[in-house]
């Protein structure tokens, strides 16, 4: 193939995602700087930094913020912590070892939002929910999940659906952990732990970095099963700031300060990306 | 106890957690399941009930309460339309990065994956707003076209690496032969790739069969998909439990068929080719 013909073949991808990226993000940063109301659009016109001082000092953003990273945080060290401990737990053989690795894994392909209303109704339900019944049987007080635990089991929710992912992927790279090193381990008398540290652990960081980066990306737009289950409430106490800027957007109508707040989740979301890209940029080959 | 006794012993135990914590994980959907075929009565009565006579009503009335049928048809069409599209671009693009790499390849590579991390919210108003200009809102063909981009370059990625792994030689032994690039693309490339190809499209259609935020936020009636039907179930309808139980198995069942059989590509792909 001749290198006319490549740079062709090349172009359509290419320019595509660019102009995917470049239109609305301009525009993005357009609108931020004016006064924009769907429902009044006469008042319009540039008002330079208010959109984001608006934003900003808004009694909702703080604990919108410290909600997400919040909702990041629990459910990286929720996923990566089970996750190891299942992937390792299953890596030896035993009966049934193929069904249980798709059992392990379905629940990562239920979408999102039946995943919340599975959780609000049938498991978290402080009546007739499967979790409330068994504390009732335990002697406990069943618990009203969505209601006094907001933000809490919105992390169990998404916990749940994320999970299955890091078995996945710590599953798929310890298959390709060299086998002779671990049994040469065992025959110096190494235990478990030793072996975990110094050589499954190693073996891993590479995956666990990974996994912790995409799992961020996903997370800091976490949004259907906010939406369904508490709609960010009582209060602000389970809205992070994809869900703020959603409110401000399609039930506030008001475009200039959505696009500030979506300003603010571009920036959140590049310093991760920035690590995230040079990570994978090691591994690509070309 | 012997050693050897010991180690049966503990092999016991580990497949004995491994079934317990299988189990628990798997429970809500196992749940999900029993409950669809349970009267609404029978749904939520406490202490809940493991053995009823199961009724396929909550299947075959489905239709009667919920536009089913339209919110499943627009998710095939959305999934598959913006997959197939995808594809469309994708395929000669990666083709002929990996056969015709150039000084750049690697870096549009990464900034391809790039776009991927920009989060949706942030565009949210733009492509909003393009969408009521051009009339396409709460189209099919809005998502659709969203849906390729968002996808784009995930698939990339995929088929780049699908297509590196195909050996040169064959290539080359091909090329000596004479043979055309259209010939050497149709006739030697594609027969070897063919089974990457299907697997990465079936992957795109599972990620995009469960996408929520440009569906919920971009369709109401008309082009909205089975998320979006799922996510109207959340009040008052959301207090039929058995009904919302049928109306996500069906929603989820065939996705997650496709999903056990893709998880290989789901691992390149989502890790955008880290971990294989």
């Amino acid at each position: 193939m001749n290198r006319t013909l490549a740079r062709w073949l090349q172009a359509p991808s290419i320019i595509l995602l660019l102009i995917w990226m470049i239109v609305p993000l301009s525009m993005t940063v357009y609108f931020s700087t004016q006064r924009y109301l769907l429902q009044k659009p006469e008042l319009s016109g540039f008002v330079g930094w208010s959109n984001y001082e608006y934003f900003y000092t808004d009694p909702r953003f703080w604990p919108a913020i410290v909600n997400t990273l919040v909702l990041v945080g629990s459910v990286l060290a929720i996923t990566v912590f089970l996750g190891l401990a299942i992937a390792i737990l299953i890596d030896r053989p035993f009966p049934g070892r193929g069904i249980a690795r798709v059992m392990l894994i379905s629940p990562f392909f239920i979408m999102p939002t039946v995943n919340a209303l599975l959780w609000k109704n049938m498991m978290m339900d402080p009546i007739q929910g499967l979790l409330s019944v068994v504390s009732r049987f335990f002697g406990a007080t069943p618990i009203e999940w969505l209601a006094d635990f907001p933000l809490f089991s919105i992390i169990l929710i998404v916990s749940w659906q994320w999970t299955p992912f890091a078995i996945l992927i710590f599953m798929t790279s310890l298959q390709s952990q060299d086998q002779e090193q671990m049994e040469a381990a065992t025959l110096d008398g190494a235990g478990f732990w030793a072996k975990f540290w110094n050589l499954t652990l190693p073996h891993l960081a590479r995956p666990i970095a990974i996994v912790i980066m995409i799992q961020m990306i996903f997370h800091l737009s976490v949004f259907a099963e906010i939406l369904v289950t508490t709609s960010g409430g009582p209060g602000t106490s389970s809205t992070n700031l994809t869900f703020l800027i959603y409110q401000e957007a399609l039930f506030g109508f008001d475009v200039g300060s959505a696009s500030a707040g979506g300003v603010f989740a571009i920036i959140l979301a590049n310093i991760v990306a920035y690590f995230l890209v040079k990570a994978i940029g090691k591994n690509l080959t070309v | 106890m012997t050693d050897k006794q010991k180690e049966i012993l503990k092999n016991r135990i580990a497949a004995t957690v491994a079934w317990i914590v299988t189990i628990l994980i798997f429970f809500p959907i196992f749940w999900m399941f029993l409950t669809s075929f349970k009267t609404e009565g029978q749904a939520i009565a406490v202490p809940p009930l493991l053995l009823f006579d199961p009724t396929i009503e909550n299947y075959t009335l489905i239709n009667e309460r919920t536009d089913y049928v339209k919110h499943a048809w627009n998710s095939i069409i959305t999934s598959v339309g913006g997959t197939a599209l995808a594809m469309l671009i994708a395929i000669p693009s990666a083709y002929a990065m990996a056969f015709s790499p150039g000084r750049w390849t690697k870096d549009i590579l990464l900034w391809m994956l790039s776009t991927k991390m920009l989060p949706a919210v942030g565009v949210l108003m733009p492509i909003y707003l393009i969408s009521q200009y051009f009339g396409l809102l709460d189209t099919r063909i809005a998502l659709v076209i969203i849906y390729s981009l968002i996808n784009l370059p995930i698939i990339m990625m995929i088929l780049f690496n699908y297509f590196r792994e195909i050996p040169k030689e064959i290539l080359e032994a091909s090329r000596m032969d004479g043979t055309s690039t259209i010939n050497e693309i149709t006739q030697v490339v594609m027969p070897l790739a063919w089974g990457g190809l299907a697997s990465t499209a079936l992957l795109s259609i599972v990620l995009l069969w469960n996408e929520a935020f440009w569906s919920i936020a971009l369709t109401s009636g008309d082009a909205g998909t089975l998320v979006s039907l799922v996510a109207s179930f959340s009040s008052p309808e959301g207090l039929f439990w058995a009904k919302l139980s049928a109306v996500s198995m069906l929603a989820c069942a065939p996705i997650m068929i496709f999903g056990w059989l893709t998880q290989k590509q789901l691992v390149q792909g989502l890790t955008f080719g880290a971990v294989k």
